[in-house]
């Protein structure tokens, strides 16, 4: 019986080491910089104030512009290619891969910086 | 004495400090989404008047317009999204042929927002209908129940979309009167884009309007107006 | 009378039948993730005709998984004997149409995976609102129903189940006529006719599918239906076909009336190439006239005949399903009144419709979820209907 419950405990230690090698995904934060919040309250909360914000901004026509999803990819999009989702390493598509959390948001909006998405419109 | 003064001083300065601080976020990153932190409100109703005597055959600048503004393909196959079009009527029996736009006409009782099951197609206070992506299901409800076919579903995963107007596979999309242009002052992309004046937008509430002393003045219909949904377009000449 | 017979079916036979099944939900899933993941584009519906074949499958389903539960409602509510012994048989197809039915209507969404939030989004004045309540409650309610019906010391609880029930799948099914009821701007629709004829039709469906299903089931273990007994479901069979088909007649014959929807009814009923044609033999022909002759006529009324009319009458409401939903959409919707329209929108014209196989896969998958509920369903429950031992010639 203390066996066996000691073989447990070792199992459910294990993974705690994995976690530790595999590391945390490697992040194209794109300018970087000051962001709206502190890096440790976004990764809790960024779902929250990005829900929160869409329905003050669609339904209320309240739109916040410094919280809304325009500005953080006008920051957080990669300088390489505009994007937070081109890429594996892509700000949202890295978190998102490591955490397995489906991305639901750019089946609909665009995932490109807007200064880059109208520069290559006029170009047109 | 002395001690009342010192502290006014630092409540004042503490206060004045905290209102700087408060506001000055408001003057940064302003180019990139434009705020507006009061919203929408029901005083106003935006609303468009068509003149279809002005109104060319053969014309499609507002569709294209609305195209470019809004990332449509510009497409007509049976599974593309229009979200304007023109309508060549002929009268049966007079045989007089007239041309107008059509696109969603934003009614006061709009059936799509009754029908949908999710809240998703919603009328915003000051009167524009929309579809909010986020609820869509998908589910073509509305579709069926809008008496102008005004609404599109998409069906192909998109790509590269205009960052301010989202829209994606899978759901139900129209004509949102350009209400990323409204909300920050301007007018849709339609009635700026006519060569002929036919599209007039305005707020229908503010008696000293354009559209409202037209309206007021010259004679106007409402398409399927048996059905009672109060649109918020209108129409000169049918 | 006969009575018991080994219920279980025999182990190849239910073998093969639940290969049979697994085969064909599998192609409905397949066809389901190409949807999701190509998008509708590759079916054969577009903004003209936004509700298709999947849409008339799950229908059918879900008018007849209410129609089913007649054969128990005549047992618990009005106190018939025989169908008291069927009883539990009708609760299990009901959840299994219902089962099929609604993994359809959902399968097809935009956005399938976004069902979560209709469950918790609600727009009380959305039919579609409400039959999300109506349906989950309808499931609860059978279970509840066939918990009363099969444990004996639930039994005196049977008759109130029955009646919650009874008037569940009313309220119910009256849902999915105004689904089509309030679409006022519609000249297809928009009419109070249509709940009262739903339920109607429903009753038609639902005794034919537990016609087969039962006539199946007996088959297969050896069973002789007692013939009484067959000869009065037969005949209630008979009745509820020419209800629905006085109901149907109605519904044209006063839309027709008005000079306003006389161009819609001449496109359903004589110029609109698939849909008259699908109407007059599909629906009225084979749906109505055969299984009438098949069911009354004396020299007939066999139990081959029996099952030869229920197949007529769910062909017969699929082709008017098919004419109902596809056909009422792809009649240019009248805004102008008076005027000949052309746009790049299809206005003014006919709206071509194709269905694709992926439809086709997606609706014979509810089909295939519904048959496999009921086979696991008979095979591990009591659900073979007993003819509980009455006195000689007293029924």
């Amino acid at each position: 019986m203390k066996r066996l419950a000691s073989l447990l405990l070792c199992l459910c230690v294990a993974p705690v080491w994995a976690g530790d090698s595999a590391g945390t995904p490697k992040l194209d934060i794109g300018r970087g910089g000051q962001c709206v919040e502190d890096t440790q309250w976004m990764r809790k909360n960024h779902m929250h104030m990005l829900k929160h914000q869409r329905d003050e901004a669609l339904r209320k026509g309240i739109r916040d512009e410094k919280i809304s999803l325009k500005n953080c990819i006008e920051c957080h999009a990669s300088t390489k290619d505009d994007s937070v989702i081109a890429r594996e390493d892509s700000f949202c598509v890295g978190c998102h891969k490591y955490e397995a959390v489906k991305l639901d948001c750019f089946e609909c909006h665009s995932g490109k910086r807007k200064s880059a998405w109208l520069q290559q419109r006029n170009a047109k | 004495m002395s001690d009342i003064d010192t502290q006014r001083r630092n409540f004042l300065k503490t206060s004045v400090g905290a209102a700087a601080v408060l506001i000055a976020p408001g003057f940064m990153l302003f180019d990139i989404a434009h705020g507006k932190p009061q919203g929408a409100n029901n005083k106003v109703r935006w609303g468009m008047l068509i003149d279809t005597a002005k109104c060319k055959p053969g014309c499609n600048d507002c569709v294209t317009a609305c195209n470019k503004e809004n990332g449509l393909s510009g497409g007509t196959a049976a599974t593309d999204s229009q979200w304007i079009r023109k309508i060549e009527l002929k009268d049966i029996s007079s045989g007089r042929e007239v041309s107008l736009p059509m696109m969603c006409q934003h009614c006061e009782n709009p059936p799509c927002v009754d029908v949908c099951p999710t809240n998703a197609s919603f009328k915003r206070a000051d009167g524009i209908v929309l579809v909010d992506k986020h609820r869509c299901i998908g589910c073509r409800y509305c579709m069926m129940a809008c008496p102008y076919k005004a609404r599109s579903f998409v069906h192909e995963p998109l790509h590269d979309q205009n960052p301010d107007v989202p829209r994606g596979r899978g759901t139900v999309e129209s004509c949102t009167l350009c209400v990323h242009r409204i909300d920050q002052g301007g007018k849709p992309a339609c009635a700026e884009a006519c060569p002929n004046n036919v599209i007039l937008f305005g707020d229908l509430n503010d008696a000293d309007s354009e559209i409202a002393k037209k309206l007021r003045s010259l004679s106007s219909v409402q398409i399927r107006a048996d059905l009672h949904l109060n649109p918020g377009v209108r129409y000169q000449g049918i | 009378m006969s009575y018991t017979s080994p219920n279980q079916l025999r182990s190849p036979l239910y073998n093969l039948l639940l290969a049979t099944g697994l085969l064909i939900v599998a192609g409905s899933l397949l066809a389901v993730h190409e949807m999701e993941s190509q998008g509708h584009i590759i079916t054969g519906m577009n903004n003209q005709i936004v509700w298709g074949l999947p849409h008339v499958f799950a229908i059918f389903l879900i008018v007849a998984a209410s129609g089913v539960l007649n054969v128990s409602s005549i047992g618990s509510v009005f106190n018939k004997p025989a169908y008291k012994a069927r009883g539990p048989l009708a609760g299990l197809l009901s959840i299994a149409m219902l089962g099929g039915g609604l993994m359809v209507l959902m399968l097809d969404l935009g956005r399938p995976d976004r069902v979560i939030v209709a469950a918790t989004n609600y727009n009380p004045t959305s039919v579609f609102a409400w039959n999300v309540l109506l349906y989950s409650g309808m499931f609860a309610a059978v279970v509840l129903y066939l918990w009363t019906m099969m444990e004996k010391r639930m039994y005196p609880w049977s008759k109130p189940a029955g009646l919650l029930v009874f008037v569940w799948r009313f309220v119910l099914t009256t849902g999915t006529g105004l689904i089509f009821a309030f679409l006022g701007a519609r000249q297809a629709y928009g009419s109070a006719i249509l709940p009262p004829m739903f339920i109607i039709l429903s009753f038609a469906w639902g005794l034919a599918v537990f016609h087969i299903v039962q006539s199946s089931i007996f088959a297969w273990n050896g069973i002789r239906p007692d013939e009484y007994v067959q000869k009065r479901m037969r005949n209630l069979m008979g009745v509820f076909v020419v209800s629905g088909l006085y109901f149907v007649v109605t519904y044209h014959l006063t839309n027709f009336y008005f000079s306003r929807q006389s161009a819609f009814e001449y496109f359903i009923l004589r110029d609109g190439g698939i849909y008259p044609q699908l109407f007059w033999w599909g629906y009225i022909v084979i749906g109505n006239l055969l299984p009438l002759l098949l069911i009354f006529h004396p020299a007939l009324g066999k139990s081959k005949s029996v099952i030869g009319a229920s197949l007529a009458i769910i062909l017969g409401g699929f082709a008017f399903l098919y004419v109902f939903i596809i056909g009422g959409q792809a009649f240019p919707l009248d805004i102008f009144h008076g005027y000949a329209v052309s746009s790049t929108f299809g206005d003014g014209e006919i709206a071509p419709y194709r269905p694709s196989v992926y439809e086709a896969l997606l609706g014979f998958g509810g089909l295939g979820v519904a048959f496999m509920i009921t086979a696991i369903g008979i095979h591990v429950l009591n659900f073979v209907p007993r003819e509980i031992p009455t006195k000689v010639g007293h029924h």
